[in-house]
């Protein structure tokens, strides 16, 4: 079986885990989980230099991932168990009471594999800048991953930190954007739009990459040219198109599926487009 | 007891961050700092010239560099922000929330110019609810020390405390009287004076008013239980309620809005472990103004008079 294929295989699992998890408690964010499930998946079973097995909060000497955009647990977590951070049947629990999943992930639980909360967004840039300038100051050769929504990419905080990465030259870093161009009250562009986010990260200084998220072979492609990109003192930017709810036709297209749960009807659809490569948790 | 007139020098308790830091610097290589644009202000420079490999400029991005230092800490650095109060909690809580306290990060934020005594530069910058928003955040230690020695002591005991540590000082040259050698130890109060009357609990530059306002009230025969709580949380319990036992009223003294300073701290221990008469010595409900520093703490009731006037009422409702 090809890499891809093989990946394609586990992404399809993960979807599952995702609509599974959010229709279970009737709660969650299944839309840009879905759309993210085919970067997430390659970077957790591919790209990522990690410890699954042997979690430490540090993350020194391993790559490290941020989600920032903490509203998509539901694929985070499921990459997360998949790839042996911690126990498949445990995704039962999520957003319920005592779990370690939280609604949005959190580290005050412990779970393995979460190394900041996020959720309140805007956040997970700023520390991923910082881990990188730990890993440059103790000569640590790893590189820092974080996935930003589009919307998220509204707050301010953002770009303070888009400048201070590009005037520091942080060049251990590759951030991706997740453009579906939704968020919650409608799409981006209605809502305050970007128009030319490649030149506005151009023009801060960050080396910028398009690919599309949802196409297995070329976020390996490009994500590994990202890779060779780093030490070249510049952050590296990947404008990432992806489909909210891909993979689920009737969660496509729209902001819609943003945050609410399948009915037990719609759970049924969306699973029979999902075939169950790895078994149900 | 220390006597006002023997202490005769001063200094602001921002270079006493300045000098701790410096020395953590030797010390520990694991220390970064990082500061907003304000590197002379927080008294700074001298760690930056020291290890400019570990002095972080972050400009003025205030959210940006608490984010940073989160992300620091997570990998074992320990991030000493530095920037003014008010830029240092109300301008950055929501990352302070998430990414530090609820994240559970080892980022020590250190804020100088808090309260009226910065002067001049008026309400924008003076703030007066810091303490009120760290003291709430989960898992948040709140120093407010009272000098130049106590605050360079506590710089270095916060490197050591494993935690987000919030750190308060301020901008004026104010007299030198904690002892030079005392070993600083969070959460632990500094009883400066033992007595039977009334007890004052002071924190930062209110210390040295307090100490003033005590000579005062013991040549008029009262006797006064001093106590430095530089730690407002964790709250030293015992050596409150032990004080409490014996003079069954107090009086709280903050350069800090009465709403949710140490005076409400003292009040709802008190009231759930000893309750008795407390009067506040703080800044009532406001914003302040411009001024010299001297001239707002008369205005605003916060000098050795207020402290003795408060004293005398809180005697009398016992």
């Amino acid at each position: 079986m090809s890499e891809t294929k093989r990946l394609q295989e586990i992404a399809s699992q993960v979807r599952r885990d995702i609509v599974r998890m959010v229709h279970a408690v009737q709660s969650g964010h299944p839309g840009g989980s879905l759309g993210c499930a085919d970067l997430l998946t390659a970077l957790y079973f591919n790209i990522l230099d990690h410890n699954p097995k042997d979690f430490d909060i540090k993350g020194n000497n391993e790559d490290v991932f941020v989600l920032s955009n903490g509203h998509i647990s539901p694929v985070f977590y499921s990459v997360l168990a998949r790839s042996g951070y911690f126990p498949v049947s445990e995704l039962a629990t999520f957003r319920k009471l005592n779990s370690r999943l939280q609604g949005h992930p959190a580290t005050k639980e412990k779970l393995p594999g979460v190394r900041v909360a996020s959720g309140s967004l805007g956040q997970g840039l700023s520390f991923a800048v910082g881990v990188a300038l730990q890993k440059k100051l103790d000569q640590d050769s790893k590189t820092v991953y974080v996935n930003l929504g589009d919307g998220e990419l509204q707050e301010g905080q953002n770009w303070e930190a888009i400048m201070f990465a590009a005037h520091n030259k942080i060049d251990n870093l590759i951030a991706t954007v997740d453009f579906n161009g939704q968020q919650i009250d409608g799409s981006v562009e209605e809502i305050m739009g970007f128009k030319e986010l490649r030149t506005k990260f151009e023009a801060f200084g960050w080396l910028v990459m398009d690919m599309d998220g949802n196409n297995m072979e070329q976020i390996l492609e490009v994500m590994q040219e990202a890779k060779e990109q780093t030490g070249n003192q510049k952050p590296i930017v990947v404008l990432m198109k992806t489909e909210m709810g891909a993979g689920v036709d009737f969660m496509m297209g729209s902001h819609a599926w943003h945050g609410i749960a399948p009915n037990d009807k719609q759970l049924q659809d969306a699973l029979a487009q999902l075939p169950e490569t790895l078994g149900d948790y | 007891m220390i006597h006002s007139k023997d202490i005769k020098e001063s200094k602001d308790t921002r270079s006493g961050f300045g000098a701790g830091l410096l020395e953590l610097g030797k010390q520990n290589k694991d220390v970064v700092a990082l500061c907003a644009d304000l590197t002379g202000s927080l008294k700074m420079d001298a760690f930056k010239e020291a290890f400019p490999e570990r002095f972080v400029q972050a400009g003025i991005a205030e959210a940006n560099m608490i984010g940073m230092a989160a992300g620091l800490a997570s990998g074992g650095k320990i991030p000493f922000t530095g920037t003014f109060a008010n830029f240092s909690t109300g301008r950055v809580y929501d990352q302070i929330r998430q990414s530090v306290a609820y994240s559970g990060k080892n980022v020590k934020i250190c804020a100088s110019h808090a309260g009226l005594t910065l002067g001049e530069d008026g309400a924008t910058h003076q703030i007066l609810e810091d303490i009120g928003m760290m003291k709430m955040l989960p898992g948040m230690t709140v120093i407010n020390p009272c000098d130049y020695n106590q605050t360079k002591a506590a710089t270095l005991a916060i490197a050591e405390h494993q935690g987000p540590v919030y750190l308060r000082f301020g901008r004026p040259k104010w007299p030198i009287f904690y002892p030079e050698t005392e070993k600083f130890v969070i959460g632990k109060a500094w009883q400066i004076k033992e007595g039977s009357d009334v007890s004052i609990f002071a924190t930062g530059h209110m210390v040295w008013e307090a100490i003033k306002a005590t000579e005062e009230l013991e040549a008029e025969g009262i006797s006064v239980d001093l106590i430095n709580i530089h730690t407002i949380k964790p709250l030293d319990n015992e050596a409150v309620l032990k004080s409490l036992h014996k003079t069954k009223c107090m009086v709280s003294a903050e350069e800090h809005n009465r709403i949710g300073g140490l005076g409400d701290s003292l009040a709802q221990l008190a009231a759930s472990s000893f309750p008795c008469p407390q009067e506040y010595v703080a800044v009532n409900d406001s914003f302040g103004e411009s001024g010299t520093p001297d001239e707002l703490l008369v205005k605003y009731g916060l000098t050795a008079k207020n402290i003795v006037a408060a004293a005398k009422k809180a005697l009398a409702r016992k």
